[in-house]
């Protein structure tokens, strides 16, 4: 089953004129957006396939410079999300790929400021829903329609247990989770859809865990 | 949830004797664990959304970004104004609120996606027009909305509701078909009449090809807008008069799945064939971004 809601099919409330080319959009960077954690200082946006071909017509463009500025899908700042970025001192380019994707509508999306860089690739998959494919070069699958946790910590043995136990003694089921790493040794990425929420004192419990880099959190709705 | 197909859901409303609103919002409650009153004021906002959408559609100067669509439901709306016209009032009103939602879409204003944006006019128009005809409070207008919502995720679920994956018939087919149902109950019509709607109006849009000028949101689609309203309209009075589909819901869909799969990439949303592939459509597309679009 694709859609459980209701509000799936009545909705989103968004701002046109398409829900894959200007909803979906607006959520992969304000998915970005949240996990980077802050405003970001500089933005390069590469877009592929229809969205490289129709984000004039669309305002693909300026949804997701609206979803970079934590804007959601109907705010209606989102038509001048672009001055308003610049105003605000945020440089933003945008990068127009002809490459070939699995699906038409991608989006890569890459944050830095002077401590760190963040790099995203979403799918917007019709009627507003969207998918992450790719964060920081690690390859995963979740639609974030539901709250999902992102751990990055050292790949050592006995972190994803440690962090799983915590949401265990929290009483928090698992829905979904995919684990992730370059190379052995290296940096590790976590990422888990759960079916309660997880509130900052979980957080923190799991932040304070050896080997742990970073916690983010999300709900999109 | 709980109910998987049309069949499921009428078993359900005969059942418990409820209507097909009511069983969609108990499953939205038990689904997500709300109560009732945040599952109706959710919709409610929509309601609220729709309305706004269509006020400015039919009195405001609207042109979308590219200057390919707006005015139309203004100017329908004149014209509905005038009193002289062919079709009915009811009818020309939920083509003309259909028009200006959809404009207001292109425009980049705020709509609701009923499924998505590309079909967003049909639903509001058709059950705005049926309310203002039987006087129908807001309660049932959000109760309507709700039996459009039952019968869009049996679609999404069994099939497609994207121009992209199914054509247009997917699109604004899904929205008519869903339309269709809703108005049956506001009319106070049966879950049976509301399914029989629902096949009867799909059925008419087998085959609809996705195939918009320049990629875009606006041509053909509002004027598709238009015509799924007008169809949603007379699916309901058939059903209403007690005629049946003679293929049922379910089977309707499953042949909207099988056709959307047939129908060639260059008819879904790709602006490769149809009328975007018209010497027009080519021409407005390189003045609007200033070369072709190479798709």
């Amino acid at each position: 089953m694709k859609y459980h809601s209701v509000f799936d099919i009545i909705g989103p409330i968004m701002v046109g004129p398409s829900s894959s080319h200007t909803a979906g959009a607006a959520r992969i960077s304000k998915i970005a957006r949240g996990l980077f954690g802050k405003q970001p200082k500089k933005a390069t946006i590469t877009l592929y396939g229809s969205f490289a071909k129709t984000y004039q017509g669309h305002g693909t463009d300026v949804a997701i410079v609206g979803g970079l500025l934590d804007f959601d899908t109907n705010d209606r700042r989102i038509i001048d999300s672009k001055v308003i970025a610049k105003d605000m001192g945020i440089d933003i380019k945008f990068v127009i790929s002809d490459e070939e994707t699995d699906h038409p509508n991608t989006a890569r999306i890459f944050l830095e400021d002077e401590n760190d860089q963040f790099e995203i690739v979403g799918v917007s998959v019709g009627g507003g829903k969207v998918k992450i494919t790719e964060i920081n070069g690690f390859k995963i699958r979740f639609s974030g329609n539901s709250p999902f946790m992102l751990v990055i910590h050292e790949d050592r043995f006995g972190v994803i247990a440690s962090i799983a136990n915590v949401l265990g003694l929290y009483k928090i089921n698992i829905g979904y989770m995919e684990v992730a790493r370059k190379e052995k040794g290296s940096l590790a990425l976590m990422v888990m859809e759960t079916d309660q929420p997880v509130d900052n004192k979980v957080i923190q419990d799991i932040k304070n865990l050896p080997y742990v880099k970073r916690v983010a959190i999300l709900k999109i709705s | 949830m709980k109910f998987n197909s049309i069949a499921d859901l009428i078993e359900l409303t005969v059942k418990e004797g409820k209507k097909i609103s009511e069983i969609m919002i108990e499953s939205e409650m038990e689904t997500h664990n709300l109560s009732r009153e945040e599952v109706i004021d959710g919709m409610r906002k929509s309601l609220y959304v729709m309305k706004d959408a269509i006020k400015t559609g039919l009195t405001e100067d609207i042109k979308s970004r590219s200057g390919l669509s707006g005015g139309d439901g203004k100017k329908l709306f004149q014209y509905l104004k005038s009193g002289k016209f062919l079709s009915g009032t009811t009818i020309l009103e939920a083509v003309c609120k259909a028009v200006a939602t959809s404009e207001v879409n292109a425009a980049m204003g705020i709509i609701v996606a009923t499924p998505t944006a590309g079909s967003v006019g049909i639903l509001p128009g058709a059950i705005f027009a049926t309310a203002d005809k039987l006087n129908s409070s807001e309660n049932d207008m959000i109760n309507a909305l709700f039996t459009a919502g039952a019968i869009g995720l049996v679609i999404a679920n069994n099939a497609f509701i994207s121009g992209a994956a199914g054509g247009c018939q997917a699109e604004v087919g899904s929205a008519t078909a869903m339309a269709a149902a809703a108005v049956v109950e506001m009319a106070g019509g049966t879950p049976e009449q509301s399914a029989n709607a629902l096949g009867i109006a799909l059925k008419n849009m087998l085959g609809l090809t996705c195939d918009p000028v320049a990629g875009l949101v606006e041509v053909p689609c509002v004027k598709r807008n238009a015509m799924g309203a007008a169809n949603a309209m007379i699916a309901a009075d058939m059903a209403l008069a007690g005629i049946s589909s003679v293929i049922p819901a379910d089977e309707v869909i499953d042949a909207m799945y099988k056709v959307g799969c047939a129908l060639p990439i260059s008819l879904k949303e790709t602006a490769m064939g149809g009328l975007a592939d018209t010497p027009t459509a080519r021409k407005l597309e390189k003045e609007i971004f200033g070369k072709p679009l190479k798709l």
